[in-house]
């Protein structure tokens, strides 16, 4: 147990330098779906974490009773569970952001980051880095996903927010950037823009 | 004939018009995944086609019958054991019961192929087990549960099968298209930054483009339909309203 990262690695870990949209590159269908305007985004990130933490808090709880060859159904129907419980928090109290989430809440089920970090961390370690562990990765998944909300909102509809920030006197809003092909273009000119700086961090280690 | 032409719509929609991975965004850990050999992502392409079919029809089976508000399996278990005072709806438990039957066809579909196709077994590979988490799948089983909310307007189940194998061979037509260009992108010399991944996601923001010329066939197709079906209920007017003219006339 004693070469396993502590609580504070975990949590930094899971923010920048195995970021899971742009390092671990999991989780693209929410990533690419609802980032059409910065509040669904922020709230799809929450959701996320929310099942994040208390499916790694289960797990980590239950991690020497899990017989190993079930372990997968396991993780699946803690998740399930949860996100049953977002899903109606989310119909009761935002109803308007759950309309315009639609399916992509109850998806959370089969976002692969949930189910990689029960497997990678919650299943090994105890409950302390685990649950640094959720919040660090909900939170690199919520940097993630903001940055491309931020990029779509701009172009595509001249706000942030909500607010409107390129005024429509000067600015021509990119419909294509909140259609489809809008999501694509921005994710694959981001991550090419991060793999950019991450190899130029590199080089300047490797010259020092 | 009318039914006919209503499914068709419907395949077509799902396949094409709202194509599951370009459109919708689900299934995209496969399609960037395993779309860099082109038989492999065929291969992948039919396995998803094959459960999400047979999810689908469980899943239609499971919500019609007991899962949604005032299904007839509701009212009868809860008659059995006597509860009152609550309206019977266990949608509370689909989602449980959606993974469930996913995970439980991949299990059923894996053990089938290994016993009585195994070249196809072989073909399918590691693929069959990856698609319990494919997103595709659940999609599916969801769009399916949302047309048997509204009492109204019905899915029936083959609404529900033309759906999800419209969905599936969507995702193989994509999943595939997009495996013949990456193999055409190994020999090419693409910015270093843009290696792997955010290459594909250009390809995909093209490719999606080309796709979202689709959308005007959707409402072209039903205007047409309903053009068709009004014509033809105008005719039937106007043979009904003539008839009574001409006796008028007739008796003039």
């Amino acid at each position: 147990m004693n070469d396993q990262p502590t609580a504070l690695e975990r949590f930094w870990r899971g923010i920048i330098p195995e970021n899971p949209t742009y390092r671990q590159v999991l989780g693209m269908c929410p990533t690419l779906a609802v980032t059409t305007n910065v509040q669904g985004a922020i709230t799809m990130a929450a959701a996320t974490t929310f099942v994040l933490v208390c499916a790694n808090i289960m797990v980590s709880l239950l991690r020497n009773l899990i017989k190993p060859h079930l372990r997968i159904l396991v993780f699946t129907l803690t998740i399930a569970t949860f996100v049953t419980i977002a899903d109606y928090f989310l119909q009761a109290f935002m109803p308007e952001m759950s309309a315009q989430l639609g399916p992509y809440i109850p998806l959370i089920i089969v976002n692969c980051i949930i189910i990689s970090r029960c497997e990678v961390c919650a299943s090994k370690q105890s409950l302390v880095p685990a649950i640094a562990d959720g919040f660090g990765q909900g939170l690199g998944f919520l940097l993630g996903l903001c940055s491309i909300a931020v990029v779509r909102e701009l172009l595509g509809s001249g706000t942030l927010m909500g607010f409107t920030v390129l005024s429509e006197n000067f600015w021509v809003n990119c419909g294509i950037m909140i259609l489809p092909p809008g999501a694509f273009l921005t994710l694959g000119c981001l991550m090419a823009f991060f793999n950019w700086i991450g190899s130029k961090r590199q080089e300047k280690k490797q010259e020092n | 004939m009318e039914t006919f032409l209503s499914l068709l719509l419907l395949f077509i929609t799902a396949a094409v018009i709202n194509n599951f991975v370009l459109i919708n965004f689900v299934g995209i850990c496969p399609f960037l995944g395993v779309s860099k050999k082109l038989s492999s992502a065929f291969g992948m392409g039919l396995a998803v086609t094959f459960v999400m079919t047979i999810a689908g029809l469980l899943s239609w089976t499971f919500t019609y019958f007991i899962l949604r508000p005032e299904a007839p399996g509701t009212v009868w278990l809860f008659n059995v054991f006597g509860v009152e005072g609550v309206a019977p709806n266990l949608s509370i438990l689909s989602y449980l019961v959606y993974i469930f039957v996913i995970a439980a066809s991949v299990q059923f579909v894996e053990m089938y192929v290994k016993k009585f196709f195994p070249p196809l077994y072989k073909a399918f590979g590691v693929f069959l087990p990856l698609i319990t988490t494919n997103c595709a799948i659940l999609f599916a089983c969801l769009e399916i549960m949302k047309r048997l909310q509204d009492p109204a307007n019905l899915w029936g189940l083959t609404e529900a099968m033309v759906y999800s194998v419209g969905g599936g061979l969507g995702f193989t037509l994509a999943i595939t298209i997009m495996a013949g260009i990456r193999e055409e992108l190994e020999l090419n010399d693409i910015p270093k930054p843009f290696r792997g991944v955010g290459i594909a996601l250009l390809t995909a923001c093209i490719l999606a483009m080309a796709f979202m010329g689709f959308s005007g066939v959707n409402s072209g197709l039903s205007k047409w339909l309903k053009k068709e079906t009004t014509e033809q209920q105008t005719a039937a007017d106007e043979n009904g309203a003539a008839q009574p003219v001409d006796v008028e006339k007739a008796t003039n």
